[in-house]
C-alpha cells in the first residue's frame, strides 16, 4: 500500500484490525465512486450554462476547477465526464469478464479448444493494444459503441491466462477425476466443479481490469476515435484543452486529468483490498 | 551440434509463426476496415469537387464495387511483392511514409526504452534492498501513481510546465518550422525529442521497477544468499554479487516484452507534442480514413512487437546460463 494511505491508516483507524480496516477502505472508496456516478447522472445541460461573461476564469472558490472557453464550470464538466468514464469502464470490464468465463470454460473442454484459446490470446496480444482498440473502433464506425466494444474485446487476455492456468491445476484434483469416472459430462464438471473456484478470481480480475479499461477509453477518445466531441468525456475535455495550452489556461487540462488519475487509483485500491480480503494467506498479516 | 540444431529449429519455428501471424492479422484488420463505414473515395477526394464521371472512375480504381474477398487477395498479392499501396493523405507510397516516420519514432522509443529500463531497474534494486523502509515506500507509491497516470495527461502537464511556463523547450513538432530538412541540426532534433522521451521514460519506469523489486526480494531470501551471508558477505557487495546477477536477465526480458505498450505510449505522446513520427501518422491515417497507410502501420507494428517478444525468447532460451546448464545435464 502507498505511504500516504499507510499514514492515514495509522491515525484514522486506530483500534481496528486489518479486516475491519480493509472493509472500511472498501466502503469509503466504493462510496466515492458511486457518488461520482450518481451525481453525474443529475448533471444535464441546464447545470452547465454557457456564460460568456465568465469564460476562461482561473480556479477560484466559486469555480474550483476554473471555467472553459464557453464559461462552463469545469468541476461540473469533469464530474460528468468521470461518471461517463466509470460507466463505460464498467460496461467494458463486464463484457470482458463474460468473454473470459466463456473462453475459460471453452479451454476446459479439451486440448484442441484449449490451444485455440491460447492462440486467440497470442493473436490479440500481437498488435499493439492501443492500435487494436483504434482499429476495432474504426471498424465499428466509432462512437460510444465503437470504444466500448474495442476496449471490452481486448482486455480479457490477462485474466483468461490466469483462468486457464487455474483450470489446468484444478483438473488434476481428485474429485474431478472421480466425477469423470462416475460418468458426469464435461459440461457438468465445468459448471459444478470448476466455475465455483473461478468466481473469486474473475471478480477480482474484473475490478483490476477497470483502471486499464478507463485509461484506454480516455486515451482513444483523446486521440479522436472514441466518443464524439459533444459527449462530456474526460478524453474530449483534455483534447479540447490542448488548444488553450499556449494561452496558459493550465487548469483546463490539469484538474480533469488529476481527477481521472484519482479515480483510477481508487479502483486499484479497491482491487488490492478486495484481494486481501479474499486471500486467506494475507488475512493474518 | 545439438546447439546448432536447436538454433535452426528455433529460427524455423519463429519464421513460420511470424508468417501465420501476419496472415491472420492482415486478414482480420482488412476485414475490420472493409466493413467499417469508411469511404475510400471520399477520403481520397477530401473537400475537392469532382464530376460524377470522375468519381465513377475513382470508385473503380479503389474497387468500391468489387467483393471484399477479391479485394483482400489483390491487396495481399501486392503486399507479397513488397507493395503496400499509396497513402491517401501523404500521396506517396505507404512504405516510404512508414520508413520515414518510423525512423523519427525510433529515436523517441529507443531513448525512452533505455532510460526507463535503466532507471526502473536501479529504483527496483534500491527499493528491494531497503524493503520496508521509508525509501521503499516512496518508490512503491511513485510506481503505483505512475501506473495509474494517463500518458497523454502527463505529457500535457510536462508540456505546460516546461514549454509554456518555463519556455525551455519548443511546443511541438519534431523539427523547427520553416527550416529546410538538410539544415535541421542534431541539436534541433534533440531539443524536440527531450520532452516526449522524458514523458515516456517517466511512465515506463513503474512496471520494471516493481518487477525488479519483487524479484530481488525473492532472490535475497533464497538459500544461497543466506549462505553468502553466513560467509560474511553483506551490504551492496552481496546484492551486486548474488542479487543483481539473478535479477538482471528477467528484467531485461520483461523490458523487451513491453514493445506493445511502448508503441501505444508513443502514439499518445506524439499526438500531444505533435512529434512527426509513426504515432501521429497512425492517428491521421485513422481519422482521415487512409486505409492503405493504416493497414501498413498495423502490419509493421505487429512485426515490431513480434521482434520484441522474440528477443525475450532468445534471452530466455539461449543466454540464461541456468537453462543452458539444465539442458546440457539432461
Amino acid at each position: 500500500m502507498s505511504t500516504a494511505a499507510v499514514n492515514v491508516n495509522r491515525s484514522l483507524f486506530k483500534g481496528l484490525n486489518l479486516r475491519q480496516k480493509t472493509l472500511l477502505i472498501l466502503g469509503l472508496t466504493s462510496f466515492l465512486l458511486l457518488a461520482i456516478v450518481v451525481s453525474s447522472l443529475f448533471i444535464d445541460n441546464e447545470s452547465l450554462p454557457t456564460d460568456f461573461g465568465s469564460k476562461n476564469l482561473s480556479p477560484s472558490l466559486e469555480h474550483p476547477f476554473g471555467t472553459d472557453w464557453m464559461g462552463r464550470d469545469m468541476l461540473t464538466r469533469t464530474l460528468k465526464g468521470l461518471g461517463l468514464s466509470i460507466v463505460i469502464g464498467a460496461l467494458a470490464s463486464l463484457i470482458s469478464a463474460v468473454l473470459t468465463v466463456i473462453l475459460g470454460l471453452l479451454s476446459s473442454a479439451g486440448k484442441a479448444a484449449d490451444s485455440f484459446v491460447a492462440w486467440l490470446v497470442d493473436l490479440t496480444l500481437s498488435i499493439p493494444h492501443l492500435l487494436l482498440i483504434i482499429l476495432i473502433s474504426i471498424g465499428l464506425g466509432g462512437g460510444a459503441q465503437g470504444v466500448i466494444i474495442g476496449v471490452a474485446s481486448t482486455h480479457w487476455t490477462s485474466l483468461t491466462r490466469i483462468v486457464r492456468a487455474e483450470i489446468k491445476q484444478l483438473k488434476t484434483q481428485d474429485y474431478i477425476h472421480i466425477s469423470r469416472n462416475l460418468g458426469k459430462s464435461k459440461w457438468w464438471i465445468a459448471t459444478k466443479h470448476i466455475l465455483p473456484h473461478l468466481i473469486p478470481q474473475i471478480l477480482l480480475g474484473t475490478i483490476l481490469m477497470f483502471p486499464h479499461a478507463i485509461l484506454h477509453e480516455a486515451s482513444v477518445t483523446f486521440l479522436g476515435f472514441g466518443l464524439s466531441p459533444h459527449e462530456p468525456a474526460i478524453g474530449i475535455i483534455l483534447s479540447e484543452s490542448m488548444r488553450y495550452l499556449s494561452a496558459g489556461y493550465w487548469w483546463l487540462a490539469f484538474f480533469p486529468g488529476l481527477s481521472l488519475l484519482i479515480v483510477v487509483l481508487t479502483f486499484d485500491l479497491i482491487g488490492e483490498n478486495l484481494g486481501k480480503l479474499m486471500d486467506p494467506k494475507n488475512a493474518h498479516e | 551440434m545439438s546447439n546448432k540444431k536447436k538454433i535452426a529449429g528455433f529460427i524455423g519455428k519463429k519464421i513460420l509463426r511470424l508468417i501465420s501471424l501476419l496472415l491472420v492479422v492482415s486478414f482480420v484488420s482488412f476485414m475490420l476496415v472493409q466493413y467499417s463505414p469508411i469511404d475510400p473515395v471520399r477520403a481520397y477526394l477530401g473537400e475537392m469537387a469532382v464530376s460524377a464521371e470522375h468519381k465513377e472512375k475513382l470508385e473503380e480504381y479503389w474497387g468500391v464495387n468489387t467483393p471484399p474477398q477479391e479485394k483482400f487477395l489483390n491487396w495481399a498479392g501486392s503486399l507479397l511483392k513488397g507493395d503496400f499501396g499509396v497513402s491517401l493523405i501523404y500521396r506517396m507510397p505507404v512504405i516510404d511514409v512508414i520508413k520515414e516516420r518510423f525512423k523519427a519514432s525510433l529515436a523517441l522509443m529507443a531513448s525512452s526504452w533505455l532510460i526507463s529500463g535503466i532507471l526502473g531497474f536501479i529504483l527496483g534494486v534500491v527499493a528491494g534492498m531497503n524493503k520496508g523502509t521509508l525509501l521503499d515506500r516512496v518508490i512503491k507509491t511513485y510506481c503505483y501513481v505512475l501506473a495509474a497516470t494517463p500518458t497523454f495527461w502527463l505529457a500535457l502537464v510536462l508540456l505546460m510546465i516546461f514549454s509554456v511556463y518555463l519556455g525551455w523547450f519548443p511546443i511541438g513538432l519534431s523539427v523547427p518550422i520553416g527550416v529546410m530538412a538538410e539544415n535541421v541540426t542534431f541539436f534541433d532534433r534533440l531539443e524536440h525529442l527531450i520532452l516526449p522521451a522524458l514523458t515516456l521514460s517517466v511512465l515506463g519506469v513503474a512496471q520494471i521497477a516493481m518487477f525488479t523489486r519483487e524479484k530481488l526480494i525473492e532472490v535475497m531470501s533464497s538459500d544461497y544468499v543466506l549462505f553468502a551471508k553466513a560467509r560474511g558477505e553483506k551490504g551492496l557487495d552481496l546484492v551486486l554479487r548474488h542479487g543483481i546477477r539473478n535479477v538482471a536477465l528477467p528484467a531485461i526480458t520483461l523490458q523487451f516484452l513491453s514493445f506493445s505498450e511502448l508503441f501505444g505510449g508513443t502514439v499518445l505522446v506524439e499526438q500531444v507534442f505533435s512529434y512527426q513520427g509513426i504515432g501521429l501518422a497512425t492517428v491521421s491515417a485513422g481519422l482521415k480514413s487512409d486505409v492503405p497507410l493504416l493497414l501498413g502501420i498495423v502490419l509493421i507494428s505487429t512485426v515490431f512487437v513480434f521482434v520484441g517478444n522474440m528477443i525475450a525468447d532468445i534471452i530466455y532460451q539461449f543466454i540464461d546460463p541456468r537453462i543452458k546448464q539444465q539442458e546440457s545435464t539432461t
